[in-house]
């Protein structure tokens, strides 16, 4: 077990010093000049202004000169200072990621909860009224472009029905707990402000949803195809023979099966909300790394790209290694 | 009887004149999209209390079917459509859910076939075995996981305190199949249904696995029903059999009786079709086979539906037959058999014939015994092996721990002359694959030498062999596997005629196909299908045809016949046997059947964790066999002669062959063997000629009685 673990970390480790140079290289061969970008025409021709900037951001050193340096701020947690905020860059995520990570964990619990349920129900009673309810949300959920859905849940709950608040995090009038987390309904509940919990939970709702629909569609999927697959295996019906009720077959003998491939896609799912939805965050003005990405792609600002884009790396190869460890409670045959 | 397993139930004793099982007019059908096929058509039988039944027939027949019927444990499409099934006086198809589930691994358990995906891979063994006894109340969980121990201990199960905390996948399918039957016995059932239950395991484990049900029933009285399509496994368990055919029962009575006299023409064409392992090779060793393929499930002929294969069909026989009694306690579906017409009885060389012929021939030695074998020993071997070596390495476990490797071949020696059979035999895992694939260069060896036709192929480069590979061909186990799909047949015998440059034109290749075909029995017009359009048998001829194709002097067959029933097992035996005869060929025939083995070869190898654990003319390793190996081997065939079974006295050969990583030092089968002394651990046992032509490699051969 041990044996089984320190390997694969050793091998999330080799990827992720991969990674770094991946994503170097891809953000210094990238066509644009960020100088003239961020310096406007006028202080562009000015040659001596243009090479004093590119000194100070270091973009006039060979590359493998420019990768060490970029590796040994790494390790130093230097990302580089962002080109358009002119602030560490590793101090704009840390600004930026929590937001992104309240909202993900939220829209993904409620994923598996409604998803892996929802994907039993559909499996058991297969080709019955349930089946297609699931199968229809499913289908909604994976096919409903992510602004469309945005849009109509802000359009229907927020201008029309009015029962849900509109974009951001907070009400503008609402006062932000202090910073410790980031993570604001962990904040408020630090600083016993339920007020504020109060809103801040209730503009999750709107984003949490649209950002849950395509990976509930998702996990309900793979969750009814892998429990039909399993359902038809021969030692289901040597659980039949034994007399086992139903529900115990099911949940203790299909469901344990059913889940390896359920947690593979869904850790990946994870992954992919963690790194910033740009479309939601955008839509619901939500102050995350999906909307940080965004304006940094837009100035063309490479320190912050390069930054997030490893940020995004890490946290696939912790999610990976998280599914690879996770293997190894609910599969005995990964293990030698 | 080890009293743990005898465990403190009472139950009410149920009373015994009722049968534990009475089937009546049992009809299940399965409701596809192509139609309704009717798998199991009527079918009635009782079980007594305490009785053994077999039921067999061949793939398709309907056994399986029935015995999940009697369960009630199909889904759709299938349904029950007619009948009754009591079981202990109460009827199951009538019951609600609840009580059958009461029933279901209560007091009625089931054993199936494939113990490899019997268990659930992601849970303990114990906590499988300890549900089945909680979820019927017979045991607190404590109790339970107490028993669990025990009975895996009395199955045979080794180490069974750390066994009931492993996983499946950590288990031999033999372990697995001990692990399906303590949980078919964890309630102690009144009536254990096993489907096949031995099939896919080696013989000396299915003789251990059905001694443990042979001991069930008779100790614990509990009735048994054993499907099976080998007879030898229903005589060595079976007071009653019924077989089963076209979803029908054709044919019921004792064992004894009805494998001594078959009453319905299906049987007797079953019994007639397998060789027997106590039998010397009759002159003329063509089996005797019966055209035609089983019934199709979706148009059953309407008279008797054995008619469009039955060499005995008459007129009458276009109406279909009832089951009737044709003697007292013996029931046939047939008009003939009916009418008093006794089938014609084939020639066995009987036993008592046989070992006559044993000693005449052992006193003049073993000239005699090897009628077939060619004269001329002088001649230099066509394949000749010598101390060919072929480990694997396996994946280190460990940066620091050594390199460790499974002893697949070690230090075998052997030649084949042109124009024999030289079987091989030995448990799964014992190096018989390997060794054929080491003739063949698909493995190099390690070290050692494979000459064939005067050329060492074993450091041969691949393009020195080329012109090798015209006359030496190889036909596998798997006739669903070994052809590709995406190939009409006519273009894969084409292939090896094109690439070797034997035909020419395209006329000319089509002409040597429609040949080929011809000569494996097929029709030529077949070359323009694919291969997946074919059953099992015809997809093993058309691998013959197509290693025929290049006009070989050698074949290496690996398993050619253990996927198929019996009947195309002895058609594909008599094919071989007849192009042995038409084109001289050479055979290394390596199957895990032991009767087929020795009809079909000269002589034998037998196998032991990579090596030869003795060589010997056929009928001679048969009949006298002198490794202890090859004696416990032997004695494990069940023979399909119940009186010949009850009569004879088994050797048990208990556990498994050890692990090949690490194979025991001195001789091979120290682990297992009753005669081993220290020499035997210390000094590798040498092959030593005991008799012309005889070699064994034990200290004390010969000396086991
Ligand atoms: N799921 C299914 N759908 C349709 N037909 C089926 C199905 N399962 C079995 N059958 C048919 O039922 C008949 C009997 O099958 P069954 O499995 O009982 O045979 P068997 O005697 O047990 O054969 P084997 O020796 O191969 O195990 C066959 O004609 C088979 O094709
Ligand atoms: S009834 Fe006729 S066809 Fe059927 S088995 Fe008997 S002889 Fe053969
Ligand atoms: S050499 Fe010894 S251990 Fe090996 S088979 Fe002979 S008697 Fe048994
Ligand atoms: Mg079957």
């Amino acid at each position: 077990m041990t044996r089984y673990i320190v390997s694969r970390l050793g091998i999330t480790i080799v990827m992720a010093v991969l990674a770094t140079l991946v994503i170097f290289l891809i953000a210094n061969t990238v066509p644009g000049d960020p100088v003239l970008a961020q310096l406007g025409d006028v202080a562009a021709s000015n040659k001596e202004f243009v090479a004093e900037w590119r000194a100070k951001f270091g973009l006039d050193l060979p590359l493998w000169h420019r990768y060490l340096i970029f590796l040994y701020g790494l390790i130093h947690g230097d990302l580089g200072i962002s080109i358009a905020s002119q602030r560490p860059v590793l101090d704009d995520i840390v600004q930026f990621a929590p937001a992104t990570l309240e909202l993900a964990t939220i829209g993904f619990v409620l994923a598996l909860l409604v998803g892996i349920p929802l994907g039993i129900v559909a499996a058991v009673w297969r080709d019955t009224w349930v089946d297609h309810i699931a199968r229809v949300v499913s289908l909604i959920g994976v096919s409903s472009p992510t602004f469309w859905l945005a849009f109509i849940m802000l359009a229907v709950f927020y201008g029309g029905l009015e029962i849900a608040p509109g974009p951001g995090q907070l009400d503008p009038i609402a006062l932000a707990p202090d910073r410790v987390t980031g993570l604001l309904l962990i904040d408020t509940v630090i600083a016993g402000d339920w007020g504020t919990f109060r809103d801040a939970a209730a503009h999750l709702v709107l984003p949490s949803i649209v950002l849950a629909a395509a990976t509930l569609g998702l996990i309900t999927r793979t969750t009814r195809a892998s429990m039909l697959e399993s359902i038809q295996q021969d030692y289901v019906r040597v659980a039949r023979a034994k007399g086992l009720r139903k529900s115990t077959i099911i949940l203790g003998h299909v469901f344990p099966n059913a889940l390896i491939p359920v947690v593979t896609l869904g850790g990946l799912a994870y992954a992919q909300l963690l790194s910033g939805a740009v479309m939601t965050e955008t839509i619901f003005s939500w102050p995350g790394l999906g909307l940080y990405t965004f304006r940094s792609a837009a100035a063309l600002d490479f320190p912050a790209i390069m930054g997030i884009t490893l940020v995004v790396a890490l946290v696939y190869l912790l999610i990976n290694l998280m599914i690879d460890i996770s293997y190894a409670y609910l599969d005995p045959r990964v293990m030698r | 009887m080890n009293m743990t397993f005898k465990a403190e139930l009472n139950g009410a004793a149920p009373d015994t004149d009722t049968p534990a099982l009475k089937v009546e007019n049992l009809r299940t059908q399965f409701f596809t999209d192509d139609g309704i096929v009717t798998a199991v058509d009527g079918v009635s039988f009782t079980v007594a209390q305490g009785e053994a039944l077999g039921i067999v027939g061949e793939s398709g027949s309907g056994k399986s079917v029935t015995a999940l019927s009697l369960m009630r444990l199909l889904d759709e499409p299938a349904r029950i459509t007619a009948g009754e099934v009591h079981f202990q006086g109460k009827d199951v198809l009538a019951m609600n859910p609840e009580e059958l589930r009461a029933v279901r691994g209560d007091r009625m358990a089931m054993v199936f076939q494939d113990p490899m995906t019997s268990l659930n891979p992601v849970l303990k063994i114990a906590k499988q075995l300890v549900e089945t006894m909680v979820v019927h109340g017979r045991f607190t969980p404590e109790q339970a996981g107490k028993r669990a121990v025990g009975l895996l201990g009395r199955m045979g199960v080794t180490a069974p305190e750390r066994a009931v905390e492993s996983y499946p996948h950590q288990f031999s399918g033999g372990m697995r199949q001990r692990v399906m039957l303590a949980l078919g016995m964890s309630n102690e059932p009144a009536l254990l249904i096993a489907d096949e239950p031995t099939t896919a395991l080696d013989v000396t484990i299915q003789a251990q696995i059905l001694d443990l049900i042979r001991e069930l029933n008779r100790d614990f009285g509990t009735s048994v029903v054993l499907i099976s399509h080998d007879l030898g496994v229903i005589a060595r368990v079976c007071r009653r059999t019924i077989v089963m055919y076209g979803g029908e029962v054709v044919e019921e009575g004792l064992t004894e009786d009805l494998l001594a006299d078959p009453r319905h023409p299906y049987t007797w064409a079953l019994i007639n079709a397998v060789p027997r392992i106590d039998e010397v090779r009759p002159s003329d060793r063509r089996l005797t086979t019966i055209e035609g393929q089983p019934p199709d499930p979706f148009d059953l002929p309407k008279g008797c539906r054995f008619a469009p294969r039955c060499p005995f069909r008459i007129e009458k026989c276009d109406s279909h037959p009832d089951l009737a009694e044709v003697a007292p306690g013996r029931k046939s579906r047939c008009w003939v058999t009916q009418a008093g017409t006794p089938l014609p009885k084939k020639q066995r060389h009987a036993k008592a014939e046989a070992e006559a012929k044993a000693k005449t021939e052992a006193k003049t030695e073993a000239k005699a015994a090897t009628p077939r074998v060619i004269a001329g020993r002088d001649e230099a071997p066509l394949l000749s092996l010598r101390d060919v070596v072929k480990h694997f390495p396996l994946p280190k476990t460990g940066y620091f721990q050594p390199r460790r490797a499974v002893h697949a071949v070690d230090n075998v020696d052997l030649d084949v002359f042109r124009g024999e059979t030289v079987g091989l035999v030995g448990e799964s895992g014992c190096g018989k694959s390997t060794l054929a694939r080491v003739v063949m260069r698909i493995h190099q060896p390690d070290s050692g030498e494979v000459v064939f036709a005067g050329q060492d192929i074993a450091r041969s480069s691949q393009k020195q062999i080329r012109p090798l590979r015209r006359r030496l061909q190889m036909v596998f186990q798997d006739p669903y596997g070994s052809l590709n799909p995406r190939m009409t047949v006519g273009d894969m015998i084409a292939e090896p005629l094109r690439f070797h440059g034997i035909t020419k034109t395209n006329a000319e290749t089509q002409e040597r196909v429609a040949d080929l075909l011809n000569t494996v029995g097929l029709n030529p017009r077949v070359g323009r299908r694919y291969s997946y359009e074919f059953s099992g048998g015809q997809r093993q001829r058309i691998s013959i045809a197509r290693a025929l194709a290049v006009e070989p002097d050698f074949i290496v067959a690996d398993e050619p016949i253990s996927a198929l029933d019996v009947n195309i097992q002895a058609q594909i035996i008599n094919l071989m046997l007849d192009l042995q005869e038409k084109y001289g060929l050479t055979y290394l025939f390596i199957a895990h059947d032991l009767a087929v083995v020795r009809h079909i070869s000269d002589r034998v190898v037998v196998l032991y964790l990579g090596k030869v654990m003795e060589i010997a003319p056929a009928d001679q390793l048969f009949d006298r066999p002198l490794h202890p190996y090859t004696r416990y081997l032997l004695s494990a065939v069940p023979i399909p002669d119940a009186v010949v079974e009850r009569e004879r006295g088994y050797l048990k050969l208990d556990g498994e062959p050890p692990s090949s990583i690490e194979p025991p030092s001195g001789c091979r089968f120290r682990t297992r063997c009753p005669l081993a002394k220290e020499i035997c651990a210390s000094v590798p046992p040498p092959l030593v000629e005991h008799a012309p032509g005889h070699v064994a490699a034990c200290h004390f051969a010969g000396q086991l009685q």
